[in-house]
C-alpha cells in the first residue's frame, strides 16, 4: 500500500513548518494584493500611506515585544502608556513648546509618568499571574476613567488652566480635540526629505524612521543582556527560573514598566505625525490595533521578534488603507470594508488567544 | 494559621472581631457601594429631588439588566470563569428581535418570536463557543472577550449585507442596511414593562419585566438543584472526582456556556422591549464588562457565584448608575455618571481579577 505523507524527508518538512509559520502573514498579503489591485489603487499613494503609517505605529507595536519575551502575554495595559504620552503632549500644547524641542521635553515628561504607570500595572500583573492579559485589558479601561475624571472634570476645575481656548465651553475639562500643532511633524520633519512618485513628493520621516531603528536595536540587544536572558528563562518556564534563583517578580515588574515607557513614547509618535490628539479616545483602540498589528505578522502570545513586529505593521496598517477603498470598489460601500477591517483586528487577536491557548493546554496535558 | 481564626479565644474576645467578621462576610466593596449609594440618595433628598422618580428609574434600568446578569451566573457554576463572551449569546437575541421586526409582528407574538428565535440561535452558538472553551482552557475570559468582539464587529457587516427589506429598519436613501438603532414604539414596546405595572407612593413598578426576572433567577436556581444542574457544580468543584463517578467535565461546562448564552439571548430581548430600542453595530461590543461588574459588586467571584450575588449586585449598580447622573449633576456641572461608571465597574472587576484565591 502506497502512503504519502506529507513531510516524509526532512527538508519536505522544514519547508512545510516554514510555510506553516508564515501562513498567517501570507494569507494578509495575499488579501493586501487582492485589495489594492480591485480598488485599483496606486503606488504613490500606498507608499505615503504606509510610510507615515509605519512611523506612527512600530514604536507601539514593538512595545510589546518585552513582556511576550517575559511570559507575560499580550500587554494591553500600553494604553496606560499611551495616556502618559497623550497627557505629556498636552502639558507641552499648554507651554506653547513646538518644535523639537517641545517633542523632547513631551517625551522627558511622559518618562516619569509611564515609569509611575507601568509600577502600577505590574504589580497588577503579580497579583493576578495566569491572566495578566485579561487584567491589563480592564486595567486600561479603569485607568480611561481615571484619565476622563482628570481631563475632563479635574482641569480648569481643580487644576488651575490658564489657556481657555483648550477648555470646554462650560469653563473646565478639556475639549475633545486638542491641537498639537507645535509638535506636528516635530521629528519627521527634522530633516526634510521627500522622494516624488508618479509626479507627486512622498514625504519620507528619515528621522523618526532612525528612531525607530534605535527602538528596534534597543530590543535587539536587550535580548542579549543578562536581564534578557533572565526574561527568556522566565518565559519559558516561571517555576524553573525561580528555583534558578531569578527574582521573578521584580524581572515582571521592570519587563511590564519597559513596555508602558516605550508606549508612551510610541503614542508620541504617533501623535507628532498626526498633528491632532483625540483627548478621550485616541488611546482607546492603542492597544487593541498594536497587539492586532504584531499578531498578523504570525507571531504569538509566547514568541514575537522585532522583524515579526515590523512585517505586522506593514502588513496589518496596508488592510487598514486597502480594506475601506475595496469594501468601495466590490460592494459599493466604503462601510463595509471599515467593519470588515475593525473584525480582522478583533479577529486575528481571538485567533491568536485561541492558538495559544489550546497549545499550552496540549502541553499540559 | 487556620487555627487562630476558627479557635474562638473567650478569655479576650476583642470586639472588633465581630466587626471585622461582618464585614468579610459582606465584603468591603459591596459595603463601599451600598454607603455610596446611600450618600448619593441622600444628597438628592437634600437637594429635594424627585425621589420617587429616582426609585422608579432605578427599578426599570434593574428589571431591564436583570436577566443579562442572571446569564452570567451558569458560566461560573460550570467553571468557566466570568462569561465575557456575552456579546455572542445578545447577538442571537438581537437577530430574534429584528426578525420578528423585519415581518412585522408586534405585541406578544412578537415578544415571544423574538425571544424565541434568539434562544433557537444561542444554542448552536453557545454550544460552539463551550466547545471553543473547553480547548482554551485557562484563558476562558481573554478567549470570551476577544471571540465576543470579532462576533460584534463580524455582525456589522451582517446588518449592513442582511436581506431585511422593511422600510422602517433599514436606512431611507440606501434602501440598505440596518439602521444603527430601531425603534420598537408601537410594535412591542414596554410590553412587559407594563403589564400589570401600578404605581406605589409615586414609584412606578414594572411588574412584568420584574416578574420576569423573578421567574428566570427562580428556574436557574431550580435547575441547579436538579440532577443536570447539580452535575455542573459537582463536575466545576472537582473534576476529577466527577470523572470517576462518570461526570464529564467537558460536558458539562459545554451545558453551562450554552446556558449562559440562551439566558443572554432572552436577556436582550427584555432589555430592548424595556428600552425602546434594538440597538445594533457596536452597541452590544462592551455590554458583558457591566453585567460582569454587578455579579461582582453582589459578592461574586470568578469562581463562585449565587443567585443572592446576582440580585443584591443587579440592585446595587444599576440604582448607582440610575441615580448618579441626576444626583451629581446637582453638584458637579457636567455629565459625571459615565466617568464614575467606568471606575465603579472597571475596579470591580480589577479587584475580582487581583483577589488572591482564599483557598
Amino acid at each position: 500500500m502506497i502512503t504519502s505523507r506529507p513531510g516524509g524527508t526532512p527538508g519536505a518538512r522544514r519547508l512545510r513548518d516554514a510555510l506553516a509559520g508564515s501562513a498567517v502573514p501570507l494569507l494578509f498579503a495575499l488579501l493586501c494584493v487582492f485589495g489594492i489591485l480591485v480598488a485599483h489603487i496606486g503606488p504613490g499613494f500606498l507608499l505615503r500611506e504606509l510610510l507615515a503609517r509605519l512611523a506612527r505605529n512600530a514604536v507601539l507595536v514593538t512595545s510589546l515585544l518585552i513582556p511576550i519575551l517575559a511570559g507575560l502575554g499580550l500587554n494591553f495595559g500600553i494604553v496606560l502608556g499611551a495616556m502618559a504620552g497623550q497627557i505629556a503632549a498636552i502639558l507641552v500644547t499648554y507651554w506653547h513648546i513646538g518644535g523639537i524641542a517641545g517633542f523632547a521635553l513631551a517625551c522627558a515628561i511622559a518618562a516619569p509618568l509611564a515609569v509611575l504607570f507601568g509600577i502600577g500595572t505590574g504589580a497588577l500583573f503579580n497579583r493576578s499571574k495566569g491572566r495578566e492579559m485579561v487584567t491589563g485589558l480592564i486595567a486600561a479601561f479603569f485607568a480611561n476613567g481615571l484619565y476622563q475624571l482628570l481631563l475632563l472634570f479635574a482641569v480648569g476645575s481643580l487644576i488651575p488652566w490658564h489657556d481657555k481656548s483648550m477648555l470646554l465651553p462650560q469653563g473646565f475639562g478639556l475639549r475633545n480635540t486638542v491641537d498639537l500643532w507645535g509638535i506636528q511633524y516635530a521629528l519627521d520633519d527634522l530633516i526634510k526629505v521627500s522622494v516624488p512618485v508618479e509626479g507627486s513628493a512622498v514625504r519620507i520621516p528619515l528621522v523618526t524612521i532612525v528612531f525607530i531603528a534605535l527602538v528596534c536595536a534597543f530590543n535587539l540587544f536587550f535580548q542579549r543582556t543578562r536581564l534578557g536572558q533572565e526574561l527568556r528563562a522566565m518565559g519559558q518556564d516561571p517555576h524553573v527560573a525561580a528555583t534558578a534563583g531569578i527574582r521573578v517578580d521584580r524581572n515582571r515588574m521592570i519587563a511590564t514598566v519597559l513596555s508602558t515607557l516605550f508606549a508612551a513614547w510610541g503614542q508620541l509618535f504617533f501623535l507628532q505625525n498626526l498633528g491632532t490628539l483625540n483627548t478621550y479616545s485616541s488611546h482607546t483602540d492603542t492597544g487593541t490595533f498594536s497587539v492586532a498589528a504584531l499578531m498578523v505578522s504570525g507571531a504569538t502570545v509566547s514568541r514575537a521578534t522585532v522583524a515579526q513586529a515590523l512585517v505586522g505593521t506593514l502588513l496589518f496598517h496596508t488592510l487598514f488603507v486597502v480594506s475601506p477603498l475595496a469594501g468601495k470598489a466590490l460592494a459599493g460601500n466604503a462601510q463595509i470594508g471599515e467593519y470588515f477591517r475593525v473584525f480582522v483586528a478583533y479577529a486575528v487577536i481571538a485567533v491568536a488567544l485561541v492558538l495559544h491557548a489550546w497549545q499550552t493546554g496540549r502541553k499540559r496535558r | 494559621m487556620a487555627d487562630a481564626a476558627t479557635v474562638p479565644d473567650p478569655e479576650r474576645a476583642p470586639r472588633g472581631r465581630a466587626l471585622r467578621d461582618a464585614v468579610r462576610e459582606i465584603g468591603l466593596p459591596r459595603i463601599l457601594i451600598a454607603f455610596f449609594l446611600l450618600v448619593l440618595f441622600g444628597v438628592g433628598f437634600a437637594t429635594h429631588m424627585d425621589l420617587a422618580g429616582l426609585a422608579t428609574d432605578s427599578l426599570l434600568r434593574i428589571a431591564r439588566n436583570g436577566i443579562l446578569v442572571l446569564a452570567l451566573l451558569p458560566a461560573v457554576q460550570g467553571g468557566v470563569g466570568l462569561n465575557f463572551g456575552l456579546p455572542l449569546g445578545i447577538i442571537c437575541g438581537l437577530v430574534g428581535c429584528v426578525i420578528t421586526l423585519d415581518l412585522g409582528l408586534g405585541g406578544w407574538l412578537g415578544l415571544a418570536l423574538s425571544t424565541l428565535a434568539g434562544v433557537v440561535l444561542a444554542v448552536p452558538a453557545g454550544i460552539g463557543y463551550g466547545w471553543l472553551l473547553n480547548r482554551t482552557r485557562g484563558q476562558e475570559m481573554m478567549v470570551g472577550t476577544y471571540v465576543g468582539f470579532a462576533a460584534v464587529s463580524g455582525m456589522s457587516i451582517f446588518w449592513v449585507v442582511a436581506p431585511f427589506h422593511n422600510p422602517q429598519l433599514v436606512w431611507a436613501i440606501a434602501g440598505q442596511g440596518l439602521r444603527t438603532t430601531l425603534t420598537v414604539t408601537g410594535v412591542w414596546d414596554r410590553q412587559l414593562d407594563s403589564l400589570g405595572a401600578f404605581t406605589v407612593g409615586g414609584v412606578g413598578i414594572p411588574t412584568g419585566s420584574l416578574a420576569m426576572f423573578a421567574l428566570a433567577c427562580a428556574l436557574v436556581g431550580i435547575f441547579f438543584r436538579t440532577r443536570a444542574g447539580l452535575t455542573i457544580t459537582a463536575a466545576r468543584s472537582n473534576p476529577r472526582f466527577a470523572r470517576a463517578a462518570g461526570i464529564s467535565d467537558e460536558r458539562t461546562r459545554i451545558q453551562a456556556t450554552t446556558l449562559s448564552t440562551v439566558l443572554a439571548a432572552v436577556g436582550i430581548v427584555v432589555y430592548c422591549q424595556s428600552f425602546g430600542f434594538v440597538q445594533l453595530y457596536t452597541a452590544p461590543l462592551y455590554m458583558a464588562f457591566p453585567a460582569v461588574a454587578c455579579l461582582l459588586i453582589g459578592g461574586g467571584a470568578v469562581d463562585r457565584a449565587t443567585l443572592t450575588h446576582v440580585i443584591v449586585g443587579t440592585v446595587l449598580f444599576q440604582s448607582i448608575l440610575t441615580v448618579a447622573l441626576p444626583v451629581t449633576s446637582q453638584v458637579v456641572r457636567g455629565d459625571f455618571s459615565e466617568t464614575a461608571r467606568l471606575i465603579i465597574q472597571n475596579g470591580m472587576i480589577l479587584y475580582a481579577l487581583t483577589r488572591r484565591s482564599e483557598r
